[in-house]
């Protein structure tokens, strides 16, 4: 008899075993290999034979492979100092290795590249063709990736406490990554995300996960079944994920009970305030352009100011909007797309079905580009009668 | 079998049969296009003739080496420059006669009036390893 696998358990047992490995004293890098390959193993074995104890099955076979890998006179006396180890440890001390092994692979010394690529496979127990398939390059590009940054990091101690802000920089790239390919890189960012809110108590970690929660409940709402986008306003809102969103607005209000605001808890604030709105008409404008005043006050970033025009647009009318965005650098990304959008309220139709096209050809992806080049082409048909 | 590259122009190819730019069509002309590249590259998934796609940003920039322990040198975009790619898609086939086949079916996706664009697509061989047997 098989039984399916329970890949979500493995793979939320992967920084634990890691840890353990570390903690016996196996290096960061050997570990993790040892580490992938009994997860291997684990997917070929588990259906037919599901082990009693999942994560002893996978520590044992993981410290098998560690000690078949190192067999050097000096790994092996090393090895007979390590066998009579320490006790597997208690939840508290399981939480402190997997925080620890977040802090390693957000490492600053690595490039957020690397660093995004090592926290999947040593923290999120993704293979190495997993991750090179949802980004898109060749398995043994991303392979080469992961081993380089494990040397990058090889010298690092553990157990000094990291940024976690480094951190929350890795699982935000994850998460803008989408999906593409067998695996939903949103769903892995909330996946790890939710994991280290239980190790680590930190307003700014739940304001990510609260963001990320309240993004991917819309995700239905987003586009059409033929790929093409669906602007906010426009959305079902009947398609939303109601209860990711309760769940978000939840943790995102407990968070900000603390009062020690961040850039995340701002722009889930945002989020939240977009998707407690039962029509796109009842949105409250002058709350989020509240909140982005407190994000520029948090950032300052040009991106930030772009987003906070358009909804002063909303809130104040369009010429307020291109007032806000008069200021700003016009080379931004989705900068012409905004002044578009803002003369196409404020009626002045030519101008936004000119500044659309431009839009267009700047658009940084294809399903943004043909959507606007699907609004200018609105335009220049009601412009014709 | 034989790779091949499919090219579509920004500029440089001769113009199409129904040139009109794509923001004068009507919105619904642009769903139709966009689905029938869709439906194109899925039916070539399925025979197993796909490797590839992109389409590529019109805007470039020229790099040149700007010589020992200067950083490179940047120019561009040169109006003059004749040609532009907007994007490719590399396919494996069994024959020529195969790859013209499918450019020209990828040339006739609907432009303005629903009507097949006629654009001048390249096909360009790639070249290829050494065969083992080559006598």
């Amino acid at each position: 008899m098989t039984s399916p696998l329970d890949e979500a358990l493995l793979r939320s047992l992967t920084p634990n075993v890691l840890g353990i490995l570390v903690r016996r004293g196996a290096d960061f890098a050997a570990a993790e290999d040892a580490v992938q390959d009994a997860l291997v193993e684990a997917v070929r074995v588990w259906p037919a034979d599901p082990p009693r104890d999942p994560k002893g099955w996978l520590v044992t076979v993981a410290w098998r492979r560690f000690l078949d890998a190192t067999r050097s006179d000096a790994a092996r006396r090393r090895r007979e100092d390590l066998l009579d180890e320490e006790p597997p440890p208690g939840p508290a001390q399981a939480a402190d290795d997997t925080l620890q092994l977040y802090f390693l692979c957000a490492h600053p010394s690595l490039t957020p590249s690397s660093a995004v690529a090592l926290t999947l496979r040593a923290v999120g127990g993704l293979t190495t063709r997993q991750i090179a398939q949802a980004y898109l390059v060749p398995e043994t590009t991303m392979a080469q990736r992961i081993s380089r940054a494990k040397r990058t990091v090889s010298g690092v101690r553990l157990g000094r406490p990291g940024d976690v802000a480094t951190v929350l920089r890795v699982l935000y790239l994850v998460f803008n990554e989408g999906y593409s390919g067998d695996v939903d890189l949103a769903a892995e960012a909330i996946r790890l995300t939710r994991q280290l809110a239980a190790a680590i108590d930190h307003p700014e970690v739940a304001g990510l996960l609260a963001l990320m929660l309240l993004h991917h409940a819309r995700r239905a709402g987003r586009t059409k079944p033929d790929g093409s986008l669906v602007p906010l306003a426009e959305q079902d809102r009947g398609l939303w994920d109601t209860a990711s969103i309760a769940e978000g607005v939840e943790i995102l209000q407990a968070a900000l009970a603390r009062d020690r605001l961040g850039e995340f808890q701002a722009q889930a604030a945002i989020a939240a305030l977009h998707a407690d709105a039962p029509t796109a008409d009842e949105t409250d404008w002058v709350q989020i352009v509240e909140w982005y005043d407190e994000l520029i006050r948090l950032t300052d970033s040009p991106v930030v100011r772009l987003n906070r025009a358009v909804a002063v647009g909303e809130a104040d009318g369009p010429r307020a909007g291109l007032a806000a965005l008069a200021g700003l650098d016009d080379s931004l990304p989705r900068h012409t797309a905004v002044a578009a959008h803002l003369h196409e309220r404020d009626g002045d139709l030519a101008t936004a079905a000119r500044l659309y096209v431009e839009a267009a050809d700047r658009a940084l992806n294809l399903a943004e580009r043909a959507h606007l080049t699907r609004q200018a082409a609105r335009l220049n048909a009601v412009l014709r009668r | 079998m034989a790779k091949y590259l499919l090219l579509k122009h920004y500029r440089g190819a001769p113009a199409a049969v129904n040139d009109v730019p794509m923001d004068q069509w009507t919105p619904e002309e642009i769903t139709a296009h966009v689905q029938y590249m869709r439906d194109f590259a899925d039916r070539l998934v399925e025979t197993g003739e796909f490797v590839g796609e992109c389409a590529l940003a019109p805007q470039g920039t020229f790099v040149q080496y700007g010589g020992e322990g200067r950083p490179p040198a940047t120019d561009g975009p040169f109006a003059e420059t004749k040609d532009l790619i907007a994007g490719w898609m590399m396919i494996d086939v069994d024959s020529y006669e195969r790859a013209v086949e499918l450019a020209g079916e990828l040339s006739a996706a609907p432009g303005a009036g629903g009507k097949p664009i006629h654009e001048w697509l390249e096909l360009r061989p790639l070249l290829t390893t050494q065969l083992t047997i080559t006598e």
